[in-house]
């Protein structure tokens, strides 16, 4: 394809694209290296319905002359991105000068917000994506062999946990794994414990967030898969039936492969989705026991004051755990690329 | 269907049919309990006391006087006009589905087709964009928006979520369109056609499965978006899900958990009718794009 | 086209009426442009239909109320000229509005158009009005009447009492977790903490700077309160906010909690409560702990705010307009119950009781500091450590310097 035909297919996406996303990732890492000016406070009188006090308040006519000559803030280079809220590396290395023994040393660092929320983040991650792929193509198999009458009604019910808003999906499910609800009340029934409570514990919340996920995702996966198989060779098949492939030797050799692109996309779109996780913790309320990047993010901007430079900060820091996520599967990509080019 | 390959032992369909089974009971139960339990008072479905309240609507019983009650779906959509949230809800969809999809295909069509490398970088640039957390991309948003007069219309949610889902749909029109064989459009254009001739009359016929498919994922997430619309709506602008946030309540005010579950059985609905009606297009689609593949 | 240009202006002219007839006269602006952003809960609604009763040919009246109000009113603020001409804030949120400098002082306003604004009800900050209050919140005690009677102990007047009391009641066997509360990890734990903390006359700074002392004493003490009520409650109180928490009241598993008093009037709501709870719903003003005077809780106000960067005019029709919408004249029947009103001539109703208790016990307000905001985050996310069990006192209030201060370095409070 010439440049110039491809520039004109690829304009409206691409200008969409550079507008709404590009232009605001350049403003996020501009704020990310800038923080607020030094406010100058001074001590006023405060009153209100319930008497008068003293109390701290900036000197907005100080600031406002600070504001005015440099409207980006102070410019503080990485500072933000490692500080205590992000990287830590002063705390990293004073926990390392310090450690009794590496079992201590890691328990200092899983104390610090970033890391504490990066090995949720990365066990959530490893363990929902390939879960969730093998379930979605095991559905997709077995959608796939059912009657064609039945198939509508299945695909519909399939799509259902990616369908319900997460929103009330995420409150109808917690109030159903309380421990007095349905499940609550089953998986205690089940492990002989009155007292089990999936959201007191650490690890049992950690659980209930991994099978959620799984669940959530799976219909993904399974249309994705299932819209693949419809265009599985049927003569490749039949030949390799003739050849004497066993069922699952066909599944191995004849429909992985054939699916295998679409096995990369998938994998590319949950790694990334997984590792910005966010709903089930705000859903599940579980940010006691488990927290996210995206969660330290929305957290940052949920408060009253809200912090936008470590807000950013953690963003640039999103982008460059998933790049570093996605590099083999980029990689690949990369090969694949140039074979289709030769 | 009626293929050799596909035909399977008796013991192998017991298999599959007991395994979609049990997927089915696991992806619909949730649904099931939430629609038997919109018809509920809210001490029944979330029963505290004991969770086989939420089945026989025990207080349900002693307030309304039968074990049923559409007070929920009356306070929806008549106290609180969901019917409202829902047309802007389709609004949103409509045009994020047809505009994701006309920009997509464009643009996925020529990173199929184009062999220079810089196709590869443009792709790995949308796809680092996707990486961009969307709470802090929209937050980002609200200045401009505000100074040019932007902020709270349907239009400019529809645009951003058109441009935050099209790292997705590109990639996803991508692949699809690497499966159409390059000879289908090579052939026209040595016939004597244009690239955009040659894609409008020998690719459109038979992208339609890629393009359903995609469209079901654009669909969806406009549907179920929460970051962009609520953030960047006005109130009466809202569409579904914002709006059944809105019946939860704050912190210091009670609210109506009963009005949000029965609006989101009654916001499942038409995708119900959606669904069953694609259903057919995606699996006959599918089918004969195979076949021409 | 006539007839219906005929029947709209005579459908207009009939709504107008009835505003009118409804106390709304007062408001004769001339001109100007009044949009309102602001929270949804129904006294808020009552507010802002209130102003837009104002409208006429001349003056545009819009609202915008929401529970995302604060993620967009300072954006909304900030343009040239601002979307928002008003913010509807409390005591918390005006702070963000106040640091960025979007708020118009008021008091020329008040001069001339706030004669019926009692004294009380204007916030100063030094010296100058930068908002109206129109209604008061706290949080205080709620107790189930029948249960305590049948344990036979009075209501708690402090956390020690609460704790033996609940110690009784489920040696008892009346119930498992006698103790509620919305102890949920983030902005409702650090609310619990804010109060508990005051209860025990802790100061949250350094005083006159943005320094932060939390990790002393009063600080251990208040943390340990908090876990001895955590084991009375139900497993799960990290994930209760106040809507949980309400629910596990309306079931009947809970005898005493602390609760704001703006959840009282559903909580005595028979409809949706198991047998018995509503009507044995009893409040209280709050409790004191440590032997301390001032009660362990915040007091908290909601009023209106008006923009900076808009024109005069637009400013005065919008002080107007929220001027008219507070009237003594909107009280009535519907109206007194939806919230605890700060204006002239409201009469408590039995739900608004605990509110005025804990005025009149010279309860304090929630602290109005620029950074306070910044400590109550890091608060929500360092408590629930020690909540769980693994950290001890003084290190998680340690952390929670520590992540305070990288907060307050990036906004410029400390160096």
């Amino acid at each position: 394809m010439k440049h110039k035909t491809f520039f004109w297919f690829f304009l409206p996406t691409g200008l969409a694209m550079l507008l709404f996303i590009v232009l605001p990732i350049v403003s996020v890492i501009l704020q990310s290296v800038f923080v607020e000016h030094e406010a100058v406070l001074a001590v006023v009188e405060n009153c209100g319905p319930f008497g008068c006090k003293q109390e701290t308040t900036i000197d907005q006519s100080a600031t406002e002359a600070l504001r005015t000559a440099r409207p980006l803030g102070q410019f503080a280079g990485l500072e933000i991105y490692f500080n205590r809220g992000h990287l830590a590396t002063a705390e990293v290395s004073e926990a390392w000068r310090s450690r009794d023994g590496l079992g201590d040393f890691l328990s200092t660092i899983n104390n610090l917000p970033f890391y504490r929320a990066m090995s949720f983040t990365l066990v959530y991650t490893f363990t929902v994506t390939p879960l969730l792929i093998v379930l979605g193509f095991a559905i997709a198999v077995g959608v796939n062999s059912l009657h064609r009458h039945l198939k509508g009604l299945v695909i519909f019910f399939s799509l259902l946990p990616m369908i319900v808003t997460p929103l009330i999906g995420s409150l109808i499910l917690f109030w159903m794994i309380d421990s007095r609800g349905i499940l609550g009340s089953a998986l205690q029934w089940m492990a002989d414990d009155p007292t089990l409570s999936l959201k007191a514990s650490t690890g049992l919340t950690w659980v209930m967030l991994i099978v959620y996920g799984v669940w959530h995702s799976a219909p993904f996966a399974f249309v994705v898969f299932y819209a693949g198989l419809q265009t599985l060779p049927k003569d490749t098949l039949e030949s390799a039936m003739i050849d004497g492939a066993s069922r699952w030797q066909q599944i191995r050799y004849v429909v992985i492969p054939h699916l295998m692109p679409l096995l990369t996309f998938v994998a590319l779109i949950q790694l990334m989705d997984n590792f910005r996780v966010l709903e089930p913790i705000v859903g599940f309320s579980a940010e006691a026991h488990a927290t996210s990047l995206s969660w330290i993010i929305f957290n940052d901007l949920a408060g009253e004051t809200r912090l936008l430079s470590s807000a950013a900060a953690t963003s640039v820091l999103t982008i460059i755990g998933v790049s570093i996520l996605l590099s083999p599967v980029l990689v690949r990509t990369w090969r694949d690329f140039h074979s289709k080019a030769e | 269907m009626s293929s050799k390959a596909t035909q399977q032992p008796f013991y192998l369909r017991v298999i599959v049919y007991a395994f979609v089974g049990f997927w089915l009971v696991l992806a619909a139960f949730p649904f099931l309990w939430t629609f038997w339990g919109s018809f509920k008072v809210e001490l029944d479905f979330f029963s505290i006391a004991d969770w086989t309240n939420a089945l026989t609507g025990e207080r349900t019983q002693q307030v309304h006087g039968s074990s049923f009650t559409g007070d929920g779906y009356e306070g929806a959509w008549v106290k609180e006009e969901f019917w409202r949230a829902v047309l802007n809800t389709f609004i949103v969809c409509f045009f994020v589905v047809t505009i994701s999809l006309t920009f997509g295909t464009l643009g996925g069509y020529a990173l199929s087709r184009s062999g220079h490398s810089y196709t590869f970088w443009l792709l790995i640039a949308a796809l680092i964009a996707r990486a961009m957390p969307q709470i802090t991309l929209v937050s980002g948003y609200l200045l401009p928006f505000f100074e040019w007069n932007l902020w709270g219309y349907l239009p400019t949610s529809i645009i951003v979520l058109v441009a935050i889902n099209q790292p997705f749909t590109l990639w996803m029109l991508h692949s699809f369109f690497q499966k159409i064989p390059k000879d289908l459009d090579e052939s026209a254009k040595v016939d004597g056609c244009t690239q955009f001739q040659a894609f409008r009359f020998a690719i459109i016929p038979v992208m339609w499965p890629g393009v359903i498919t995609t469209g079901l994922f654009s669909f969806l997430l406009a549907y179920n978006d929460f970051a962009v619309t609520t953030m960047l709506l006005n109130k009466e602008n809202q569409t579904m899900v914002p709006k059944i946030a809105s019946f939860l309540g704050t912190t210091q005010t009670e609210g109506n958990v009963m009005f949000a579950v029965a609006a989101v059985v009654s916001a499942t609905a038409p995708l119900f009718i959606l669904v069953m009606f694609f259903q057919r297009q995606i699996v006959s689609g599918l089918t004969a794009g195979a076949v021409k593949g | 086209m006539f007839l219906k240009k005929v029947a709209a202006s005579v459908a207009l002219s009939i709504v107008a009426s009835a505003a009118m007839a409804d106390g709304h006269a007062k408001c004769d602006i001339a001109e100007g442009r009044v949009n309102i952003v602001g929270n949804e809960f129904p006294a808020i609604q009552t507010v802002g239909a209130g102003a837009v009763a104002c409208a006429n040919d001349n003056v545009e009246v819009k609202t915008n109320l929401t529970a995302e109000h604060q993620t967009i009113n300072l954006a909304g603020m900030s343009t040239t000229p601002a979307e928002y001409t008003s913010a509807i804030v409390a005591n918390s949120s005006i702070v963000a509005l106040m640091n960025e400098d979007v708020l118009r002082p008021l008091d020329d306003m008040v001069a001339k158009y706030g004669q019926n604004l009692k004294k009380n009800q204007l916030i100063t900050v030094d010296g100058k009005v930068m908002a109206v209050a129109f209604m008061a919140n706290a949080q205080h005690l709620v107790y189930r009447a029948d249960v305590l009677e049948k344990a036979g102990i009075e209501p708690p007047k402090t956390y020690e009492d609460m704790l033996v009391g609940a110690a009784k009641i489920r040696e008892m066997g009346l119930m498992e977790n006698p103790l509620g509360g919305a102890y949920k990890a983030g902005w409702n734990l650090a609310q619990e903490f804010t109060n508990m903390y005051i209860g025990h006359d802790g100061a949250f700074f350094k005083a006159g700077t943005a320094e932060v002392s939390i990790n002393n004493a009063q600080g251990v003490a208040t943390l340990e309160m908090l876990k001895s009520l955590s084991e009375f409650m139900n497993p799960d109180y990290l994930t209760h906010d106040s809507n949980a928490t309400s629910a596990e009241w309306k079931a009947g598993n809970v005898a005493m909690m602390n609760m704001w008093g703006s959840r009282v009037g559903p909580l005595k709501d028979e409809e949706g409560a198991a047998e018995g709870v509503a009507a044995n719903t009893a409040i209280a003003g709050p409790m004191t702990v440590g032997g301390g005077t001032t009660p362990a809780t915040t007091l908290w106000w909601d009023g209106f705010t008006v923009a900076k960067n808009i024109s005069d005019a637009d400013a005065s029709a919008t002080f107007q307009a929220l001027t008219a919408a507070i009237d003594p004249s909107i009280l009535n029947e519907e109206t007194s119950a939806q919230a605890v009103w700060l204006i002239d001539g409201y009469e408590p109703t039995d739900a608004a009781v605990g509110v005025f208790a804990a005025a009149e016990a010279s309860s304090v307000p929630y602290p109005m500091l620029p950074y306070q905001g910044l400590l109550h985050t890091a608060l929500g996310a360092e408590l629930p450590d020690f909540l769980t069990g693994k950290e001890d006192a003084a290190k998680t209030l340690a952390d929670v310097e520590a992540a305070y201060n990288a907060a307050a370095k990036e906004q410029g409070f400390l160096k």
